[in-house]
């Protein structure tokens, strides 16, 4: 136990009790923070709801317990591998339940039995991808709920105990469904359904068949997770689909999807961070009292001074160069830092931007007169000519150009960003430039997105630059770019 | 001398409240269909919870998808007087619970003075001006001194500074306010209450943990359509349908804005009001511009309609 012993509220099972602490538990371990008065809220919400809604179970859970919308994945995953099981043993229903559609296939297909075996031989596999293509384009959920279990039963070959993740066994599910000619078989039904459609039709059709794809995709996946769960236990299954949480991400490390995750995780975080920081700079509010005015306003109160006024202070703003490493290991975090940075363009004065790999160029004029930040730097990376010899990251060589170049532009207002691993390719270093650059300007800081540990392993020499700069910080996911960010407005 | 009505001289926090409003998630649901508030079944059960545990809602999500109109809704329903605080940048105690208005409190010592009227000591100057006809009384005070039931709408809660932030949070969790001159004013009864957000800030961690929370998205296709259908007038429902797939197809871009629902509804009036039967890419290209704000966006889009076999 870890501290947190719950009494038993009246009206409720133990078993779920017991399941919403091994829960708990488990949205821990995702990263999700929970804490003991939460978790006594969501215990007490339970007594609420009735136990048979499936619905008001889980959003009286979360509804306690998850208090940030980019946790709600991770929460739903937790929640099906802990309740979608026990959801039947102890009647929570749901998850298609006895629906006349399903018994009426499973009629057909012979029962599939609640460990999840036999079953299926009652029909061809002609028989089934025909009902599946029906099902599809009828957009029939309770059949396609029991198509998935099917398909599940009879293609992923699951056999209990063996030690196989459950992408082996969707691989192997999908494979057999052929989903990508059943999308096409889809669209010439509906094409011969309706022979006269638009353009813009077909293309909504084409959408509506993609999402009903997909929603069988997660019901494949959920039968799998479900079958995984009785065999190995919640714990097991819970600790195998743990991914981090966006903001937790590596972005040297991310995987597609991830970054897609990311890119869309960044959008709000950098509308955030522009408000907090437009915020803190009018924030000046109750300065000293304007003598002055407060007498003057005093007057249509006949002298009374009711109106009194304040001053209020106005820093100035800071100008920003950033110089960013665009190299292939690297590139994912420059691009999330140029984002960041250009969405509270308004905190400075002027931005301007550099980017190299040996090469260097100045890409400021690629974000002027766009709103679309992320087509700039899509731009930035097909055109900017940043390869000098080898397109091999030459911090030594980009950096003497950009003294050569720009450096007279460095100035007491300038805050330079220097952005990448200072893994050079052991070419010269020119560390000299950096200690110019500093002199000049008001403050330098180099952003690493590696873990600190790694720093001046191998080729990497952060060390040797990070000695000029006012700070080096290691900015590996969007949590720690956006504290540093925050920092610079 | 009570100035006001529910006065405890030594207030217990209310824990107690009458029998509950509604009977099950599903209720509310059918409750809120009734005043023209589409609800799935997160929205609903949160709302059930709230009433039955006593606790406020913290309502955020992306811009117009009904955070405002769920209290709205909520109080038609359930026939409550709706009280709302909008919140802005610089909202303090003094726009948000009361105030003693001192304006009219200066002008009266002044008054004081120049008439030298006689008798009148300071002690009962100041008696009389910290009294009711000098208390300017805000939205949360009038929320918790209100007999009768009432939905609190503490509107973009976002936009307060943490100071403010942590009065809401005191008195939503004693639902009593202190006022120095007069007293503790304890609520007799525990207000609904829906705080909404744009989550432009990150609000703090404890009023988080005091709240439910409640993320509010697009809705999805059939909840859109509904909504269109509900609240367009005279629109058709296979307008309807294309209207909402259409819009989906939109948010599926990458924008800087993407159309609200409230943006659907206004281009779904449109069209009805057009004469529009049926929408094809040139009609949907022309009138973008009610459904999206930025320029970028509509090119975008306009773009993307353009070709039709696109595959994302
Ligand atoms: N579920 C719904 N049922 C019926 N109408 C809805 C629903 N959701 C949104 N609407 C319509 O959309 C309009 C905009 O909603 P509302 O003003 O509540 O949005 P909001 O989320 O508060 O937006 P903002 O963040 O901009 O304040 C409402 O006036 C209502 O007409
Ligand atoms: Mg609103």
């Amino acid at each position: 136990m870890d501290g947190t012993e719950l009494s038993l509220p009246p009206g409720s099972s133990a078993g779920i009790l017991e399941s919403v602490s091994g829960f708990v538990k488990e949205l821990r371990n995702a990263g999700i923070p929970v804490s003991l008065t939460e978790n006594l809220d969501a215990v007490e919400a339970l007594r609420h709801v009735p136990i048979e809604d499936r619905d008001a179970f889980k959003y009286a859970l979360a509804a306690t317990m998850v208090k940030n919308n980019a946790h709600w994945k991770t929460f739903e995953t937790v929640f099906e591998v802990y309740f979608s099981l026990q959801g039947r043993r102890y009647q929570i229903s749901g998850d298609g339940g006895s629906d006349e559609t399903e018994d009426l296939l499973n009629e057909l297909v012979g029962s599939p039995d609640s460990d999840g075996h036999g079953s299926g031989e009652g029909l061809t596999q002609e028989q089934l991808a025909e009902m599946l293509l029906r099902a599809l384009m009828d957009g029939n959920d309770s059949m396609l709920r029991a198509i998935a279990r099917t398909a599940v039963t009879r293609y992923a070959g699951m056999e209990p105990g063996r030690p196989v993740g459950g992408t082996y066994y969707l691989y192997r599910t999908l494979r057999q469904l052929d989903l990508e000619s059943v999308m096409a078989k889809m669209l010439d039904r509906a094409k011969d359904a309706n022979t006269d459609q638009s353009d813009l039709e077909e293309r909504l059709t084409r959408e509506e068949f993609e999402h009903r794809l997909d929603a069988l995709r997660r019901e494949i996946e959920a039968e799998i997770r479900r079958r995984l769960v009785a065999d190995r236990g919640a714990e097991a299954v819970a600790k195998s689909v743990r991914k981090p949480l966006p903001e937790d991400v590596d972005f040297m490390h991310a995987s597609r999807e991830e970054l897609a995750a990311l890119r869309k995780a960044i959008t709000p975080l950098t509308r955030k961070l522009a408000v907090r920081l437009a915020r803190k700079r009018r924030h000046g509010r109750k300065g000293p009292l304007d003598f002055r005015s407060t007498v003057r306003h005093s007057l249509s109160y006949g002298g009374v001074p009711a109106d009194p006024r304040f001053r209020y202070p106005r820093p100035s703003k800071p100008e920003i160069m950033v110089v960013a490493d665009i190299s292939g290991s690297v590139a994912a975090f420059a691009r999330f830092t140029l984002q960041m940075v250009y969405a509270i363009s308004s905190q400075f004065s002027r931005v301007r931007s550099f980017v190299f790999i040996d090469g260097i160029d100045e890409v400021t004029d690629y974000f002027k007169g766009t709103e679309d930040i992320s087509a700039a730097i899509q731009r930035i990376n097909t055109e900017a000519d940043v390869i000098w010899v080898d397109g091999h990251s030459d911090y030594g060589h980009a950096f003497e150009v950009f003294w050569d170049k720009w450096g007279r532009d460095v100035n007491p207002k300038t805050t330079v960003l220097l952005l990448g691993d200072a893994r050079n390719n052991y070419h010269a270093a020119q560390t000299w430039v950096l200690a110019e650059v500093a002199k000049k300007a008001r403050h330098m800081y180099w952003l690493n997105p590696e873990p600190r540990s790694y720093w001046d392993t191998g080729d990497s020499i952060v060390g040797q630059y990070a000695a000029h700069c006012d700070g080096a910080f290691e900015c590996r996911n969007l949590k720690q770019l956006e504290r540093f960010v925050e920092h610079l407005g | 001398m009570t100035l006001f009505a529910p006065y405890r001289k030594d207030p217990e926090p209310v824990t107690e409240h009458s029998s509950p409003r509604f009977e099950s998630p599903d209720s509310v649901r059918k409750g809120l269909a009734s005043v023209a508030y589409l609800a799935n079944e997160g929205i609903a059960g949160v709302v059930f919870l709230a009433e039955r545990l006593g606790k406020p809602v913290l309502v955020e999500g992306p811009a117009g998808t009904g955070k405002t109109q769920l209290a709205k809704s909520v109080a038609e329903m359930t026939g409550s007087r709706l009280i709302r605080l909008q919140c802005y940048e610089g909202l303090d105690e003094s726009k948000a619970l009361y105030e003693w208005n001192y304006k009219k409190q200066l002008l009266r010592i002044q008054a004081e003075r120049v008439t030298e009227a006689a008798g009148e000591t300071w002690s009962d100057i100041e008696e009389d001006i910290f009294s009711e006809p000098f208390l300017m009384t805000r939205p949360l005070l009038e929320a918790i001194r209100a007999e009768e039931p009432v939905v609190l709408l503490i509107d973009e809660v976002d936009r307060v500074e943490v100071e403010t932030e942590a009065l809401l949070l005191e008195i939503l969790s004693d639902y009593q306010v202190s006022i120095p001159e007069l007293g503790t004013v304890a609520a007799t009864q525990i207000p609904l209450v829906f705080l909404t957000s744009n989550n432009t800030r990150e609000l703090s961690e404890a009023l988080k943990r005091r709240c439910l929370f409640l993320h509010i998205d697009y809705p999805d296709l059939d909840r859109e359509k509904e909504i269109v259908l509900t609240r367009v007038p005279g629109i058709t429902d296979s307008l309807a349908d294309q209207v909402v797939r259409i819009v989906r197809s939109i948010r599926g871009l990458d924008l800087k804005k993407a159309p609200s629902v409230s943006e659907t509804l206004d281009w779904a009036r449109t069209l009805v009001l057009l004469g529009i039967q049926s929408v094809d890419a040139a009609t949907a290209t022309e009138t973008l511009n009610i459904l999206l704000k930025y320029q970028t966006d509509i090119d975008k889009a306009a773009k993307d309609l353009a070709a039709p076999s696109s595959q994302r």
